[in-house]
């Protein structure tokens, strides 16, 4: 099969690879008909993540028809559409039990989970198409994917709906919608949102559905801030204003009842080593960049919440711990549930409350998928999220 | 083991309470490790104790043969391709909570090891502990050559309880391996 493969710094490819095959159980080949580019994905571009090999198959949102399923899946059968869930998850353990499947306990298989658990204190679990440090799994921006545990994760797509209204639902959608969960809103809050690419406006959706009286979007791309303000945001361009000062300004001194940091940090690495240069490295660069995290905990109000959907790899510098303490605030975080929500935001597309296809700015076959990748990282203000369609 | 000199009232059975934290085996290299498993203690117990059932999650036992009640012909994968024969007989056997082995004379590892099951007080599961310990293949070389196949006993404990983990709540052993459970594109440029 085609598949867009990573060989190093800003070097994607599509190569001819083996097809994937029914290996355990609970498996299932999906068909991929539909897959996109995430900001995540950038990390990997960027060669900031660690634990990549030379021609790992890319991509962690996607959609497509089932062609094959193991012997113990009894819930899907050959045929069926799904979008399957970014985050790869049992179904059985502690967490997943609790509706924490981003904390699933065995999904990182046992030979790639050392480094997670020497990094972190505990092995993270495994992700499609996101480096060995999660599981070394094969993503789904190619002809066809395996899927783990696929009688737990995929969400079935009734016909008639468009791929695109539902393809968001592997990762975005519900990473949005639990980073305005995480923001605590309360009828009438006042909701301030940094980033406006996909991952923010599905948080501004979210929150405004979650009844959010105001909410206020940070960015500096005119476009990005564009689509924020079609989507009921208020918005303010950093470049032009001073970020604290205008949302004091705005709620007459008493700041954002809650912010979402929907901006992270390139990743600071994952093994001890890394951690070290990542301690040099924001030492080093602490004083001249922007800080999100930073600063939605100085502009959050009293007793408000930090809710932080943005990616975090490693160690963070200048944490100010003291306005954290002193003003009282609650900070929430982690990689999303997405399975704890699909059901209620499936509803929520077939009910026509919600539109997922605004931010699409560029479809594309996969063979172009190379071209994507460099456009969404150099040309953010026009490539705002990238499709891509596999056959 | 005792429970002297501990700094604290807990008592919850860890070995991390225990004044020896670090187990000492019989042999050079040594391993402790825990998980706790969404099982009932018996059905874990049960598993483990058919020990044909080890090579399903003990990757580098390829086979095990049953001898009699106590006796079990284990083949493992060593050092650079090559196998050891070792015959293992259980020492302690208390269905439900605990079993004990070691290798017999004339094995060509010398090895021992043990697994306790018991219930989380608090509902949670089954406490699952397992201790490796074992003269590697060809002293101090060969644990270095263990070490880099990661058969080395703290890895190969790690590893293996986190499958047996997997296998008893999931059904099944997770993997990524290539190219059949994750394809990849060959390693050319």
């Amino acid at each position: 099969m085609r598949a867009l493969t990573w060989h190093g710094k800003h070097n994607v490819q599509v190569d001819t690879v083996p097809d994937p095959q029914i290996v355990n159980p609970r498996d299932a080949i999906i068909k991929i008909t539909a897959t996109a580019i995430c900001g995540s994905d950038l990390h990997l571009y960027d060669s900031m993540i660690p634990g990549m090999s030379n021609g790992d198959i890319l991509g962690h949102e996607f959609m497509g028809e089932v062609v094959e399923v193991g012997r113990g899946n009894t819930s899907l059968k050959k045929g069926d559409r799904v979008v399957v869930p970014f985050v790869i998850a049992c179904g059985q353990c502690f967490f997943c039990e609790r509706s924490m499947p981003a904390a699933c306990d065995n999904s990182n298989p046992a030979d790639k989970a050392d480094a997670t658990e020497i990094a972190y204190g505990h092995s993270v679990a495994g992700l499609f198409g996101y480096s060995h440090l999660t599981g070394g799994f094969a993503g789904g921006q190619a002809e066809y994917a395996r899927v783990p545990y696929s009688d737990y994760g995929p969400i079935k797509i009734p016909d008639g709906i468009d791929d695109e209204r539902v393809l968001f639902l592997s990762d975005i959608y519900p990473t949005g919608w639990m980073a305005a969960e995480n923001a605590q809103i309360q009828p009438g809050d006042t909701v301030a949102v940094w980033g406006c690419g996909p991952v923010g406006l599905f948080a501004i959706k979210s929150a405004i559905l979650q009844g959010a009286g105001r909410v206020i979007a940070i960015d500096r791309h005119p476009n990005r801030l564009a689509l924020a303000k079609a989507n009921g945001a208020e918005v303010l361009n950093y470049h032009e204003v001073k970020v604290r000062e205008a949302l004091l300004e705005m709620t007459a001194g008493l700041g954002p009842d809650s912010c979402i940091d929907a901006v992270g940090m390139e990743s600071h690495g994952f093994s001890p080593d890394n951690i070290v240069d990542a301690i040099k490295q924001e030492t080093r660069l602490g004083t001249d960049r922007p800080h999100v995290l930073r600063e939605t905990i100085m502009a959050v109000r009293k007793g408000g919440t930090v809710s932080v959907p943005g990616v975090y790899g490693g160690v963070a510098d200048k944490w100010p711990v003291g306005a954290f303490m002193e003003k009282g605030l609650t900070l929430k975080t982690g990689q999303t549930h997405v399975q704890r929500y699909l059901p209620q935001l499936l509803q929520l597309v077939l009910d026509g409350k919600i539109d997922t296809t605004d931010l699409i700015s560029h479809r594309l076959p996969l063979e172009q998928a190379p071209e994507g990748y460099k456009n969404f990282k150099e040309n953010q203000n026009e490539w705002t999220k990238v499709v891509l369609k596999p056959h | 083991m005792s429970y002297s000199d501990v700094s604290t009232d807990a008592d919850v059975g860890s070995t991390a309470f225990l004044e020896e934290d670090r187990q000492e085996g019989d042999y050079d290299s040594s391993s402790l490790r825990a998980a706790l498993i969404n099982r009932p203690r018996q059905e874990l117990y049960d598993y483990w104790r058919e020990f044909r059932n080890l090579p399903s999650f003990m990757e580098n036992v390829k086979a095990v043969e049953i001898l009699d009640g106590r006796r079990s012909q284990w083949t493992i994968a060593g050092p650079a391709g090559a196998d050891f024969d070792l015959v293992c007989e259980i020492t302690e056997d208390r269905p439900g909570e605990r079993i004990a082995w070691t290798s017999s004379e004339g094995s060509d590892v010398d090895h021992e090891g043990w697994v306790d099951f018991k219930d989380n007080p608090f509902g949670r599961g089954t406490e699952v502990r397992v201790f490796i310990s074992y003269d590697p293949p060809a002293g101090v070389v060969g644990k270095v050559v263990a070490k880099v196949m990661q058969r080395e006993p703290r890895v190969q404990a790690r590893r293996e309880l986190r499958r047996f983990k997997q296998l008893m709540e999931t059904g099944e052993v997770s993997t990524s391996k290539a190219p059949e459970a994750a394809p990849r594109a060959s390693r050319h440029l």
